[in-house]
């Protein structure tokens, strides 16, 4: 398509002005603020017990639901890029099922199924296991959230590499599990990244789904971002926007990962 | 030897194979020819382990293979679109048999140099497949189908993906390489030519079934049938008959049997002319004559001539055959 310059021009500015308005402007306030006043008292603020409680639960959590997110999503990868099964169409649309739900409606949907009163959380409960208001709960909220990341990457990787090489390795002489850890992991392993950096990112900056689930117990079952939201409500604006600029500064770590990935994995496909 | 015998397989509705009967000898190259959806590469595939069939029985070196799987076949197996192993370089991909068979780091090593020698890629070895030619990772995937000494080598359409001039060139190779190593071979190909230039015996599959087996010349001079007589070269109608453009004598004079037609165009291809008549009944014909006959007559657009065929009757002539496929040009 061709567009005459003053066209240009005026797409360019107005899609920046969006950009700058809606992303960067906010987020660079945030930074503002957070050290208007000095790195004294952000240390401080995100030191407290209560705010090294919340990044470690953070961190928990995303540790537990990453990997095992990564390990569902290839091996349901390979299933739907691979295999001819019935109800495949079915399930390939359910995946995308986090994408489509508020995490809102996640987060109650985990309390009728896990709470107290809820389908499974009785006999959960007599065996002295609670999910809903403790960390399982979160753990769940996180995983369900996440949960397509890495299946979205891989999947299209896997079917436009095709199954000519895994074949050929067959014929080599090489098993399924030699087959995968040879030739398939290898070739998928850019998508597998990407999906890994998405789905982190997700974990840490889940709210909604956590928040019902969570209880936000202090201490206990409070995450990062329900630490900044409680701290918000509480008329605590500079310690909000600390644990907001803690927050940030992941992601912005995650999403500088990404693009180092980036390059490397358009290399891998040429 | 490959033995095959009764295998049919269907996928959903669509039968891929019917019936399918087919030996390969020890030693030899056999190609499978046929237009594409005519069934040869799942009878390779079949073969190779890579598809299972619905019936019969694959049988190699005298061990039923039949329900064995492809790591356990003892086959080299060539794909289309050379299926290298993108992430290794040339000498691990060539290397890929036997270090999943665990031999010796200095064997393989020893091994795989032999093999690039052979294959004419020494000094590759540290590469990557983007970094060669189509050429050359065929001929890569050679090498590392050839590396675990694989008591069949199965290739499919293995020059399909390669420009003409690299087409031909290779074909040559794989002949001499084939005499070399010497490797019982089974090659799937379209295309006529590259056939019957390297191959011992071909077996013609159309609609999957196989039309017939023989040597390049057999089918030649005694198609069975007129799909068979069609396919390997040139055909042209005379009259009720259908024989090749070459099997076509022309005189000035009238002889028996011959017919009067019209020279419509004359084609000068070389060696070779190709002169297109029109009959007096409107049937067009078509005629290859070498240059020099041509020359004697002094053909041009317009002259009457009379025409009749030289081809000998033989049995099983393909004479009053339907003409449903379009005539294939060489």
């Amino acid at each position: 398509m061709t567009v005459s310059r003053p066209w240009q021009l005026g797409l360019r500015v107005v899609g920046l002005a969006y950009l700058a308005l809606l992303l960067f402007v906010p987020v660079a306030l945030i930074f503002y603020r957070t050290f208007e006043h000095g790195l004294g008292a952000v240390w401080e603020s995100i030191t407290t017990p209560a705010a090294i409680h919340a990044f470690q639960l953070t961190l928990e959590v995303t540790l537990i639901a990453v990997p095992l997110n990564t390990l569902f999503g290839i091996v349901m990868a390979i299933a739907l890029a691979r295999g001819r099964w019935r109800g495949k169409g079915l399930v390939n649309a359910l995946i995308d099922l986090p994408f489509a739900v508020s995490p809102i409606v996640i987060g109650l949907s985990l309390v009728l199924v896990y709470g107290v009163h809820g389908w499974l959380g009785g006999a959960l409960t007599d065996a002295g296991i609670q999910v809903i208001f403790s960390v399982p709960g979160i753990v769940l909220a996180t995983i369900f959230v996440s949960l397509p990341f890495v299946v979205r990457e891989v999947t299209p990787v896997l079917k436009e590499i095709g199954d000519d090489q895994e074949q050929a390795a067959a014929t080599l002489g090489a098993g399924a599990w030699t087959t995968f850890r040879r030739i398939t992991l290898p070739s998928i392993r850019w998508g597998v990244a990407y999906g890994v950096v998405l789905s982190v990112a997700r974990c840490i900056g889940e709210f909604g789904a956590v928040s019902v689930v969570s209880g936000k117990i202090s201490g206990q079952t409070e995450t990062l971002t329900l630490l900044v939201e409680k701290r918000f409500s509480n008329f605590d604006i500079a310690g909000a926007y600390a644990a907001s600029a803690l927050l940030a500064l992941i992601a912005l770590a995650t999403l500088l990962a990404m693009t180092a990935i980036k390059p490397r994995r358009e290399e891998g496909d040429a | 030897m490959i033995s095959v015998t009764g295998v049919t397989k269907r996928f959903g509705d669509y039968v891929a194979l019917d019936d399918v009967s087919l030996e390969v000898p020890d030693g030899s190259l056999t190609a499978l020819l046929g237009p594409s959806g005519s069934g040869k590469s799942t009878l390779l595939r079949i073969i190779g382990g890579l598809e299972s069939p619905d019936h019969g029985s694959v049988v190699i070196h005298g061990e039923d293979q039949t329900s064995v799987a492809p790591q356990r076949r003892g086959i080299g197996f060539v794909f289309q679109h050379y299926a290298a192993f993108k992430h290794m370089t040339v000498r691990d991909n060539v290397a890929f048999g036997l270090t999943v068979r665990k031999r010796p780091k200095a064997e393989i090593a020893s091994r795989v140099d032999e093999l690039l020698e052979i294959v004419g890629l020494a000094g590759y070895q540290k590469r990557y497949p983007s970094q060669l030619s189509g050429g050359q990772r065929q001929r890569m995937a050679l090498a590392r189908a050839l590396a675990v000494e694989p008591k069949v080598l199965l290739l499919d359409e293995p020059f399909g993906a390669l420009d003409a001039k690299v087409r031909a060139d290779l074909r040559e190779w794989l002949r001499k390489l084939h005499d070399e190593v010497n490797v019982t071979t089974l090659l799937v190909t379209h295309d006529q030519e590259e056939a019957m230039s390297i191959a011992d015996q071909i077996a013609v599959m159309d609609h999957s079934r196989i039309e017939q087996v023989g040597s390049p010349r057999e089918l030649y001079d005694e198609p069975a049938t007129p799909f068979v007589m069609r396919f390997l070269g040139p055909v042209t109608r005379l009259g009720q008959q259908l024989v090749r453009p070459h099997d076509i004598a022309l005189s000035h004079d009238a002889l028996p049997g011959s017919s009067e037609a019209q020279v419509a165009r004359v084609v000068h291809l070389g060696f070779e002319v190709r002169a297109e008549l029109e009959l007096g009944d409107g049937e067009e014909v078509a005629v290859q004559l070498p240059r020099n006959e041509a020359d004697e007559l002094e053909l041009a657009p317009g002259d009457i001539v009379h025409v009749r065929s030289t081809a000998l009757p033989r049995a099983g002539a393909p004479g009053g055959g339907t003409d449903e496929e379009p005539a294939l040009s060489a």
